[in-house]
């Protein structure tokens, strides 16, 4: 006998209603019931972080929490980052970066990784943390996995769209402007 | 990729779509002696469970045309034995995966337990079981690849014989996403359209097609976006056939997507190997003999098309590398053990063979009181030697052996490197510098694949190149890549011959009906065999435009010049017209040219070249941590030449990935079974690539000596990062702990090895100490 229940889910700040089972994962429940496929599976047991979306605007492993666990609270994806209902919309400061520095091959892990990495840029970073460092960086990048890159791409990326979004003396020298981002749950603790 | 819009084969479903979940042996070795699916088709939502007598037994058989091979039939599903723990026996087809999933477990299969063989000596011991019938010393292959009467005199009278064994563990090959595959009746084609996450789209056709007895014709496999595939995709999985034959039967799309578990215990693994090893160099250190015994751990079957050979093959063919060894003879087998077959991973045997030959160079250097830069100086194959013929019969093509260590000396002596290391020290850290040479060959042609004898036999490629009536173009081929930027270098080539800008080129991988035959995008063959097929192909387009323009504009083709978007006369600035044009007229006004110039604009071409040598010095500095044993990896350094660099940032990434993974396999990737040939490490907790933490910065430099045997002059370089790590790693180790006394000739060197070996090194300056008190 199924377990199902009838959830309200902002997804990419769209309000939608659907019937899941208990049992089904946000991340299926993404993936299959709302065409979410950016959002990818690597190991459904939350070590690679390819699944990693945002719930409540913090980095969450969507295979390890369940469906029905997003009712009434605001779910971003990858298709979120730059305006998903525009195929041809400006990608995000974040985006542009990892084409630039080459940090994708396969591509299946960087949905994982533009979500942590948004979830990292985005969350409140303390304002008295000082310079952003790339050993800071390669400690946020360590909690997913890629197969193809050896991670330099990844970092560059990372370190570059924190220079410009976080370093007060990178926003005050004009390079830290952004692109249209739209993401759902990005006004929560920026501090921008 | 970026904005979450790519296509993986997991992302794909059709209306009316079965989902297979397949039942595995939990023994590593049993008899199967019945199989119930009653109690799984009862369940909701369950519309088929099939086993290999349901869909006629199918099963694929990988061939060498060799005596001393020994094919093995590798069922799809096993019917009546099971030879590693994860084996599939059936599969279960739902309407959702959790619902296939539950009812797999309800699959009742009885099974009679036999003695596993979980590794080599188990397997080779005297009196075991033979895993198939009549398998003598469960011994697949045994290759006596080389040999030189002269070496028993060389090791008698050698100033010094080094004698060593090597080993290296079970890895997997881990792509991101694990294999998947979706398969689908097309009525109205009567076709059955496999859309696979797989490097060689026209061998699982073949495959798939063999083990179904059905035309190659009735299937079209197509690629979708593929995460990833470093070898484990290169060969024909047996979930793939099951699939196809379930869609073919219930004539019903049906997927399946490999569950990391699925994809860590039952999918291909690599690169378990021991090499038994003397060398035999002179007082000045120079080598002169190499004696080799080479024992390959594949896995209970042969993988298709490649067979259990590939890396014993390998090993034996290749082992002597870059330097100079005038007597040589080689020993390599595969042996048969409860576990998976093993695929063809990124770099086959050269991770190995590159860590024998830089280990035995380290070796002699100590032994010998030399330098160990130097050791290799005196054996390289040198600039003056090429076109070099060693004896193993490979004719190498020009690098820049000596040159890339060389370089490499220098930029860490610039770099103050070995500052570094002593200030490291200095803090209560032992630290160490290690280098690696070596060279890898890449584009393995027909001409080199043919002399391994496969029944299969792979090498050439072919490329489709055609030109629209807007003067854009089409580009298929038989290669088919998953991250590697085809996409941009074979537009860059294509649009380079055609001049045009490299946006106007599309290329098209990946579809077999797009392409008459080819072999697949693995063996750092693409850019050389595939690009080379295109730039043939895209040449011919090119002289057509020439002709065409030269008959438009009343010149001659051999003035014509092809150049931004135009074709103009030489030294006439007003004789010009767009390629555009070109193109409208060769398809819509055809009637204006004459007989010879009409209809279309597409050249179909192959390329099938002998091989071409890349060449690399890699250069890594470690701390040890010896209260704790850990490795940390400061900086790493890749002095590379593959010829003409077609793109620098793609190279790099592809040298910069490589290294990745063979620092994986140096210090971390360990694919473990306990004695009863259990799998223990079957999540990414047990077995663990490396994060950014486990990684530094890899610098790349570029050397270019190009290749004679390609037509951009350009070389393979897919595998050369994976190759040359371990061995770099190794030797950095080794240097940290040579005060200690302590030297490690396996990988992955774990932390708890490096604590045991310096525990075990105190112990023994302890005692010596206590015998010199006494």
């Amino acid at each position: 006998m199924k377990d199902i229940r009838q959830i309200t889910v902002t997804v990419n700040d769209q309000v939608r209603d659907l019937v899941v089972e208990t049992r089904r994962t946000l991340a299926d429940m993404l993936r299959h019931d709302l065409g979410y496929t950016g959002t990818h599976l690597g190991c459904e047991h939350g070590v690679c972080g390819a699944c990693t979306v945002l719930l409540d605007g913090l980095p969450v492993r969507s295979c390890l929490i369940f469906g029905v666990q997003a009712d009434g609270r605001t779910v971003a994806t990858v298709e979120g980052l730059a305006d998903g209902t525009d195929p041809d919309a400006q990608l995000s400061d974040l985006q542009r970066a990892f084409s630039d520095q080459h940090a994708l091959q396969c591509g299946f892990c960087t949905p994982g990784f533009l979500m942590l990495a948004e979830g990292y840029l985005s969350g409140g970073r303390p304002a008295d943390a000082g310079e952003v460092t790339e050993a800071e960086i390669r400690d946020v990048v360590a909690a997913n996995l890629c197969r193809c890159t050896g991670y330099q791409g990844i970092v560059e990326a990372i370190l570059a769209t924190a220079r410009s979004r976080l370093d007060p003396a990178g926003r005050e020298r004009g390079d830290g402007e952004r692109g249209d981002a739209g993401l759902g749950g990005s006004e929560q603790g920026t501090g921008r | 990729m970026l904005t979450g819009r790519g296509q993986f084969t997991g992302d794909m479903s059709r209306v009316g779509m079965l989902h297979a979940a397949f039942v595995r042996s939990p023994l590593a070795a049993a008899r199967v002696t019945g199989i119930d699916t009653a109690a799984a088709l009862a369940q909701p939502g369950v519309r088929a469970a099939f086993t290999a007598a349901d869909l006629g037994e199918p099963y694929l058989m990988a061939v060498l045309e060799r005596a001393e091979f020994r094919p093995t039939r590798m069922p799809i599903l096993a019917a009546t034995e099971v030879r590693y723990a994860g084996e599939p026996v059936a599969m279960v087809l739902a309407d959702d995966p959790y619902a296939a999933q539950d009812a797999a477990e309800l699959v009742d299969a009885d099974w009679q337990p036999l003695q596993p063989l979980p590794d080599i000596d188990a397997a080779r011991a005297p009196g075991a079981r033979q895993l198939h019938d009549g398998l003598d010393g469960n011994c697949l292959v045994e290759l006596a690849m080389f040999t030189d009467e002269r070496l028993p005199g060389i090791f008698a009278t050698a100033a010094l014989v080094v004698e060593a064994e090597f080993t290296s563990a079970r890895v997997a090959a881990l792509p991101l996403e694990g294999r998947a595959c979706l398969a689908d009746w097309d009525a109205a084609g009567q076709q059955l359209v496999l859309h696979c996450s797989t490097q060689v789209p026209h061998q699982l056709r073949s495959g798939v097609a063999q083990a179904l007895g059905i035309a190659e014709h009735s299937i079209r496999v197509r690629v979708p976006d593929v995460g990833g595939g470093f070898g484990l995709k290169c060969v024909v999985g047996r979930e793939e056939v099951a699939v196809a034959g379930a869609a073919l039967r219930l004539r019903r799309p049906v997927g399946w997507v490999e569950d990391r578990q699925e994809n860590l215990t039952a999918s291909f693994h690599g690169h378990q190997q021991r090499y038994r090893v003397r060398a035999a160099f002179s007082q000045g250190g120079v080598m002169l003999g190499l004696d080799a015994e080479i024992d390959c751990d594949v896995g209970a079957y042969s993988a298709y098309p490649f067979t259990s050979a590939v890396e014993p093959l390998m090993a034996c063919s290749e082992l002597p590398g870059v330097y100079k060894v005038p007597a040589y003879r080689a020993l390599g087998r595969a042996i048969a053990t409860s576990k998976p077959p093993t695929a063809p991973y990124r770099g086959v045997s050269r991770p190995q063979i590159v860590l024998v030959m830089e280990r035995l160079m380290e070796k002699a250097a100590r032994s010998l009181g030399l330098d160990p830069l130097e050791i290799r100086r005196r054996n390289l194959i040198g600039p003056q030697d090429f076109p070099y013929t060693g004896p193993n019969a490979i004719t190498y093509d020009r690098g820049s052996y000596l040159e890339s260590l060389q370089l490499a000396d220098e930029i860490i002596g610039t770099q103050g490197w070995r500052a570094e290391l002593a200030a490291i020290r200095a803090g209560g850290l032992r630290a160490g510098i290690g280098f690696a040479c070596f060279s890898e060959r890449t584009a393995y042609g027909t001409p080199a694949m043919s002399l391994r004898r496969m029944g299969m036999t792979p090498g050439y490629d072919t490329a489709l190149v055609r030109m629209d009536p807007s003067g854009e173009v089409l580009v298929s081929t038989g290669t088919c890549g998953q991250g590697q930027g085809h996409e941009t270098t074979f537009a860059q080539i294509v649009a380079d011959r055609l001049g045009l800008h490299p946006d106007q080129v599309r290329l098209r991988q990946g579809d077999t009906d797009l392409a008459s035959y080819g072999w697949g995008t693995w063996g750092s063959r693409s850019i050389v065999i595939g690009g080379g097929a295109a730039s043939r192909a895209a040449d011919q387009v090119a002289q057509r435009l020439r002709e065409i323009a030269a008959h438009l504009l009343e010149a001659s083709a051999q003035d014509v010049e092809l150049a931004d978007g135009s074709a103009s006369v030489r030294g006439d600035a007003a004789s010009t017209v767009p390629i555009s044009e070109l193109a409208r007229i060769a398809h819509f006004q055809a009637h204006r040219l004459p007989e010879h110039l009409r209809y279309g604009l597409e050249a179909r071409e192959t390329y099938d070249p002998p091989g071409t040598f890349s060449n690399a010095c890699h250069v890594a500095l470690v701390s040890v941590e010896p209260d704790t044993g850990l490795v940390v990896l400061r900086k790493y350094l890749v002095v590379e030449d593959c010829g003409v660099v077609i793109n620098p940032m793609i190279v790099d990434g592809q040298v910069r990935g490589g290294v990745a993974q063979g620092v994986g396999a140096a210090l971390l990737e360990q694919i473990r079974y306990d004695n009863d040939g259990q799998p223990i490490s079957g999540t990414l907790v047990d077995y663990r690539p490396p994060t950014a933490m486990q990684l530094c910065p890899v610098e790349v430099v570029h050397l270019e000596t190009p290749s004679p045997f390609s037509e951009t002059g350009s070389k393979g370089m897919g595998e050369g990062g994976t190759i040359g790590a371990p061995a770099t790693v190794l030797n950095a180790i080794n240097d940290a702990l040579a005060g200690d006394d302590v030297a490690f000739d396996h990988i992955p060197v774990l932390p708890p090895d490096v604590t045991a070996a310096l525990a075990r090194a105190q112990a023994a300056v302890s005692a010596a100490a206590v015998q010199g008190v006494q």
